[in-house]
């Protein structure tokens, strides 16, 4: 269990981490969510007692970090990959990290063999591809059979079997009860493993809610129509009644309908379609979409009109549909004397 | 307390052996539901967090490299001076035998300089600090145990090795023979002193947090005192010379071996009393700068 209560962290003038409270609870994987510059690894760096905080506190366990006399028992971290000696081998960097917690040296050749390392023991870390090292982190963070596991950005430089290796290995610690917190700045990443998520931008707590739920809220499915006689089928479906949208590409998107209805209605009514889809806007649209007005560092394009991702979410369409809705009101109207 | 001896002996499985009672009890209990390991707490101290920075140390190859190009400097060039005091035929009169080892001891004490620094600044350089500090969260249990094992080892290299180097020059040259006190002061005095500068070095490495700032710091401040002492020949500045020659380093080195280049200054054990005291200094600054600033 972590807790965050008002955790701040300023740089000079510039706030990296703005007042965060959240908590991080047992036995599940929560994702900890932001774009790039964040406040992610500071954040991280403040529950570790390695930044101090501008003020706010961080309690593990219920202590402070710098109380737990044992802290690798405690919380086993992955900051990242670089944070081991290079000229000493993979068991001695890890022997020194449990002599210091009185852990059994048992236990080091152990973790080796659950990251797989085992065959690279004796050979010096600073050898080892970016993988390696993450997995070497990993045995790290483990060493102590912590009850709360940290993992900053832990997939980046794993190849998909590593990848698919880190996503079970977090959610088997999870069904052990453990506490499982990972950053990570893929929403599609967090889509498969987390069960919990806290979504921060420039330091500020975004959203903090249950993985199912985010889906629920931010995944919207419609229908995407397409037709030679766009026209036509436009006042068609506001004949029927279906409020449809015009996208940017020249197709029309539907809300609430079926693709079979939608299509035997143009069909009855002979509209040639050149498309009939049943579509989904993806997670990490929407959390785009959340974290559009806090990402730190944007990339200029140079062509005009390559904007930020779609309008999707809460706010497409707002306008056209409350116009949609008035003049709907009023037909209803109409057909009624 | 819980866990029956032998459990606790077998490494557990890190992710495969689920505590079963637990993952039941889980959800309806609160925190009761929480992970607890197998593996048996025993809180750990100054001892454990000691045998861990000397695993550390003994396991890079710096030591080695620092150390053993030490070792050769102080036997080779204790060797060669004796050798051409030997073949010379200069009158050793009252130059004790043993401060022939001075000039050797000066170049090897640029090698503890140098493990002094990088003892704590590679931790910085590589990024293993973060580590560290999240295993040992007590900044003043891992400054004070990096303290000790390298002082212990940078005092017993330099000692044993003033030792041999001493018995070699006695053994070549038939001067006069040492007194005891005399002895200990060329090999536990000096090896004391060398430690101290590497301590020192250590503290500076702590706030300085990069390897070749911090030795280049300390190279200037064995070496800057005695080349601007030498550049100083206006009589106005005759009194702020004699002090920085007495005080540089090499000169209070050679107090320790009875050969002081000044006539007044520090002599005997003095020099070792006033490094210890800069070093406290240095080593509560840099406790302070630990403790502190963000890793």
């Amino acid at each position: 269990m972590i807790e965050l209560d008002g955790l701040t962290k300023r740089f000079g003038n510039k706030v990296a981490v703005d007042h965060l409270s959240c908590r991080v609870s047992p036995g599940m994987v929560t994702g900890f969510l932001g774009p790039n510059g964040a406040g992610k690894s500071t954040t991280m760096r403040m529950m570790l007692d390695l930044d101090n905080p501008t003020s706010g506190t961080v309690r593990i366990d219920g202590r402070h970090y710098r109380d737990l006399q044992e802290p690798l028992k405690h919380i086993g971290a992955l900051l990242d990959a670089k944070s081991m000696h290079g000229g000493r081998s993979a068991y001695n960097n890890l022997l020194c990290l449990a002599q210091s917690n009185r852990i059994p040296a048992s236990r080091v050749s152990h973790v080796l063999d659950t990251v797989g390392l085992s065959a690279v023991a004796k050979k010096k870390s600073k050898g080892f591809s970016l993988g390696m090292g993450q997995r070497l982190g990993i045995a790290a963070a483990l060493l102590g059979d912590p009850e709360i596991l940290m993992f900053d950005e832990p997939v980046n430089g794993l190849d998909p079997e590593g990848i698919h290796w880190i996503r079970n290995l977090m959610k088997a610690l999870a069904a052990e009860g453990r506490t499982i917190f990972v950053s990570s700045h893929l929403m599609s990443e967090m889509a498969l493993t987390a069960d919990h998520l806290i979504v921060i931008g420039q330091g500020k707590l975004l959203a903090d809610t249950s993985m199912a739920d985010f889906i629920r809220e931010n995944s919207r499915s419609f229908v995407r129509m397409r037709s030679p006689e766009q026209e036509r089928l436009r006042d068609l479906l506001h004949a029927e009644g279906v409020v449809a949208v015009e996208s940017g590409n020249g197709s029309l998107e539907i809300d609430g309908e079926g693709p079979e209805r939608l299509g035997e209605l143009a069909g009855r009514n002979g509209i040639v379609l050149h498309e009939l889809s049943a579509q989904r806007a993806s997670l990490e649209e929407a959390f785009m979409q959340m974290t559009a007005g806090s990402v730190e560092y944007h990339a200029h394009s140079e062509r005009e009109g390559a904007e930020p991702p779609p309008p999707v979410g809460p706010h497409w369409g707002d306008q056209w549909n409350q116009q949609q809705a008035g003049e709907a009101t009023a037909d209803v109207r109409t057909k009624g004397v | 307390m819980t866990m029956p001896p032998p459990q606790a002996q077998t490494p557990p499985q890190a992710h495969q052996a689920p505590q079963q009672p637990q993952s039941q009890q889980q959800g309806w209990n609160g925190p009761v539901g929480q992970y607890a390991s197998p593996i048996p707490v025993r809180t750990p101290g100054l001892g454990d967090a000691i045998a861990s920075e000397w695993t550390k140390i003994r396991s890079v190859r710096s030591t080695m490299w620092t150390l053993g190009v030490m070792i050769v400097l102080l036997i080779g060039i204790g060797l060669l001076t004796a050798f051409a005091v030997s073949v010379s035929d200069a009158p050793m009169d009252d130059t004790p035998v043993l401060s022939l080892g001075f000039f050797g001891v000066l170049l090897g004490s640029i090698c503890v300089i140098t493990l002094g620094v990088l003892t704590i600044a590679s931790e910085y350089g590589t990024g293993m600090i973060r580590t560290t500090l999240t295993a040992c969260p007590s900044r003043a249990r891992m400054l004070i145990a990096k303290s000790i094992v390298f002082f212990l080892l940078a005092f017993t290299i330099t000692t044993v090795t003033t030792g041999v180097v001493g018995v070699l020059q006695t053994a070549m040259l038939d001067g006069a023979t040492p007194d005891t006190g005399f002895w200990v002061r060329s090999t536990v005095g000096v090896g004391l002193y060398v430690a101290t500068l590497g301590l020192l070095s250590l503290a500076l490495g702590t706030v300085i947090r990069h390897s070749a700032g911090a030795i280049t710091i300390m190279i200037a401040v064995v070496l800057l005192p005695l080349v601007l002492a030498m550049f100083m020949f206006s009589p106005t500045l005759a009194g702020v010379q004699e002090a920085l020659f007495e005080y540089s380093i090499p000169n209070q080195l050679g107090a320790m071996y009875d050969t002081s280049v000044t006539v007044s200054g520090p002599t005997g054990w003095e020099p070792l009393w006033i490094i210890l005291g800069v070093t406290a200094v240095a080593m509560a600054g840099a406790f302070a700068s630990l403790d502190r600033r963000d890793v």
